[in-house]
């Protein structure tokens, strides 16, 4: 924003025409909106010794995570990565408009179809050549996740974690609870749970994001992973009767959440599990990080969601995966391409890990002798998952999550029995937004 | 430019001595000369740079965005612009299930504000007119919620009416497993719960406006009616209400204005999620963010629009109407 300071307005004693001069300037910057977004790469464009990278890691332990990662690259290549930080929800809603101006070389995103929208919409550079190089760090899984729809690389994942159901193993103990692994099995424990006069199930939807968790892992369980992908890129219709099924399982699974849920944050909710009244919470493992308690962190355990087709069985794990993308003109190419073959290595990876172990490392060759129990686990559920799903707003198109999935499905949740009208208006408003490309 | 001023102006031409006499330093004679060159300069900047930023920022946007209400274009480059006509608001009006609840909350916003904390503000304004002690005091407690901002305001409710630990279920046992009362998601409570934060705002708002009506209501008025033997609420009502009827009017106004530009509180509430769908935060939804739907925000945006025009342009008519009538 150092662009913005010589206006003129901040002048002392500013006379009649002082003040003209700057309310000349305020014209000048009304016409040149489309300048500020430059601010971010002003001076340093043509450095061979910085690459510009854009970042959503505003939250305290991920930006000093990032800020460790970037500091051991430039020990190794003697680069600079210049981070420019932005809010992550501000960060996100502003992308496209970044993505069109002067983007920095690199930037913070997700894998998925979210980043296939802009590679396809070529915002982004493709990084075969990069991945020739880092191939061998990644499983199979992962390098489905990082190309685009063209079949070439647009993504290097650096971390990721899973969707579970997280539980206290004192509580299971004190209480003698088993692990559910069939959804009757899960129905009878919320049953047992209840008369116990603990809250089953912890939820919280007031951010409308954590009940398309809930929706994606019934969906795959009972419909399968081919069904889920479908469904997401408005293949498969809603009006299908594999969908209302998911919603009837919800529906009998839902007495047992928590309630007020509508105006609880996932925060709140995760309280419930901290303090020992809820018995159960599906969520990312990022609830860890409401455990600020050693003792309560170390009780915490999670197990994967029960099956209810046999057929598909626990064979999906939604791990979101975060990582790097090349916007579509970067400034310094090579320094690019020797920061992703260094992010794409396990070194980075552990590096990264040691600062924020909530996420769990994308490569299969990072080192886990300094995992946590938790950290274990969730690396060997992803490893062993047969596929792999991002989350609702990851694998579909935003425009369609945020402006009708999130409403039906709160909708759903205050009024389970009107599940028909819902879909017949899901898939209708589907079909013009998938309509236009 | 200034040149051209110069050069067009006809009693400059029409100068005794023709000559490259500088123009800065021109014997002042009649109105036009009162101007230096760079007066003139000065004065078309104070008009012109007016007029380019109201061209700029006002015609030119609400134009784009109604040509944009026709088309579906994801923001990204020009040429994913395409041309559906009234394919949008055909979408908006039979297909989004958000849309009609929204215009109604905006609505019931509109009703509500005028109802309560209108004729409350009033109330108050009559009572601090009256010179109680401490009258500062109370007006500056009264108004501080204006001075608030509405995201702050809104942070602050949303505190208050948390299902968990917020004050109100916290004091009435509310919190517990059973006898929850969900202020902020339920649809049946949120808009009324999120109306009364507004209310607590708006209240300081006309009260602002009311006492400074009354402040101009003629003295001698109120003695006339005390001497007549009229008691204060016939005062209030024959005497002064119908000389606050500018005041009356202005508030109108504003409150209109207020409810259909309701939206920071809600967003920071919750996000507009059911039971307080609003106009402008679909609009909000549907453009800004990944979702980029601009012609379908659009679309919502151009109703919005015309919802105002209907509101103001009676109103501009009949103050015009009075302006040059009087």
């Amino acid at each position: 924003m150092r662009d913005l300071s010589p206006s003129g307005l901040s002048l002392t004693g500013p006379s009649r025409r002082g003040v003209l001069r700057g309310v000349g300037g305020a014209a000048l910057l009304g016409a040149g909106i489309p300048l500020l977004s430059a601010c971010g790469d002003s001076g340093s464009s043509s450095d061979p010794k910085t690459v510009t990278l854009g970042s959503n890691a505003s939250d305290a332990v991920p930006k000093k995570a990032f800020a460790s990662v970037y500091a051991d690259f430039k020990k190794t290549s003697g680069i600079t990565v210049k981070v420019n930080t932005k809010d992550h929800n501000t960060f996100q809603e502003q992308i496209n408009s970044y993505l069109q101006g002067t983007p920095d070389d690199v930037f913070n995103w997700f894998a998925g179809y979210r980043m296939q929208f802009f590679a396809a919409k070529r915002l982004a550079t493709p990084i075969d050549d990069v991945w020739a190089k880092i191939g061998d760090n990644f499983p199979d899984a992962m390098k489905k996740l990082s190309k685009g729809e063209d079949g070439k690389y647009y993504f290097v994942p650096l971390t990721t974690y899973p969707w579970a159901v997280f539980y206290r193993k004192s509580v299971f103990a004190d209480k003698g609870y088993t692990v559910p692994t069939t959804w009757d099995e899960l129905v009878a424990l919320c049953k047992k749970m209840k008369s116990d006069g603990l809250v089953p199930i912890a939820f919280g939807d007031k951010d409308a994001w954590p009940a398309m968790g809930t929706f994606d892992q019934i969906n795959f369980r009972l419909n399968g992973y081919d069904f889920h992908v479908d469904l997401m890129g408005g293949k498969a219709e809603w009006t299908d009767p594999k969908v209302k099924a998911v919603f009837d399982h919800w529906a009998e699974l839902l007495p047992y959440h928590q309630d007020g849920f509508m105006g609880r944050t996932w925060q709140d909710a995760a309280q419930g599990l901290v303090a020992k009244k809820s018995g159960m919470y599906l969520l990312g493992s990022f609830v860890a990080q409401q455990f600020t308690n050693k003792a309560d962190l170390d009780d915490l355990d999670f197990f994967a969601f029960p099956e209810i087709n046999s057929a598909y069985g626990q064979d999906t794990v939604e791990a979101p995966t975060d990582g790097f993308m090349v916007s579509k003109s970067p400034k310094n190419k090579d320094g690019v391409a020797k920061l992703l073959e260094y992010l794409g290595s396990p070194a980075a990876e552990e590096m990264y890990l040691k600062t924020d172990p909530s996420v769990v490392a994308a490569s299969n060759k990072a080192d886990t002798s300094a995992y946590s129990a938790l950290q274990k686990k969730a690396f060997e559920m992803i490893g062993n998952a047969k596929t792999l799903t991002q989350f609702m707003d990851r694998d579909s198109r935003p425009d369609f999550t945020s402006t009708v999935m999130q409403p039906a499905l709160q909708k759903f949740l205050q009024n389970p029995k009107g599940i028909d009208n819902l879909l017949t208006s899901i898939e209708r408003q589907k079909k013009t937004i998938f309509a236009t490309s | 430019m200034s040149a051209d001023i110069t050069t067009k102006t006809p009693e400059a031409a029409a100068e005794p001595p023709p000559g490259p006499a500088p123009v800065d330093k021109r014997v002042p004679r009649g109105h036009q000369r009162l101007l230096t060159r760079r007066d003139r300069v000065a004065l078309a900047f104070m008009a012109g740079v007016p007029t380019i930023l109201h061209v700029a920022l006002v015609w030119v946007t609400a134009l784009a965005s109604i040509l944009l209400a026709f088309t579906t274009w994801d923001g990204i480059g020009f040429d994913s612009i395409q041309w559906v006509g009234l394919q949008n608001f055909r979408e908006l009006f039979t297909n989004n299930p958000q849309f009609w609840p929204a215009l109604q909350h905006n609505v019931i916003w509109f009703v509500a504000l005028i109802l309560i904390p209108t004729p409350f503000g009033l109330f108050l304004a009559m009572q601090l007119d009256k010179n109680i002690r401490f009258s500062r005091v109370y007006q500056t407690a009264f108004f501080l919620p204006v001075v608030v901002s509405l995201a702050v305001t809104g942070f602050v409710w949303q505190l208050i009416y948390n299902p968990d630990t917020g004050l109100i279920n916290s004091v009435i046992g509310a919190n517990k497993p059973g006898h929850y009362i969900d202020w902020i998601g339920d649809p049946k409570l949120n808009l009324w719960a999120v109306l009364i934060a507004a209310s607590w705002r708006h209240t300081g708002y006309m009260m602002i406006l009311y006492l400074a009506g009354l402040k101009g209501v003629d003295p001698s008025l109120r003695e006339a009616s005390a001497l007549d033997g009229a008691n204060e609420w016939q005062t209030f009502k024959s005497v002064i209400f119908p000389t606050l009827r500018p005041t009356n009017t202005v508030v109108l106004v504003v409150t209109i204005i207020e409810s259909l530009r309701a939206f920071d509180l809600v967003y920071v509430f919750n996000k507009g999620a059911q039971g307080t769908e609003l106009l402008s935060i679909l609009i909000t939804n549907n453009i800004i963010g990944e979702s980029s739907r601009i012609g379908y925000g659009s679309a919502i945006a151009v109703v919005l629009l015309v919802i105002s025009l209907v509101v103001i342009i009676p109103y501009l008519i009949t103050t015009f109407r009075k302006e040059r009538s009087g």
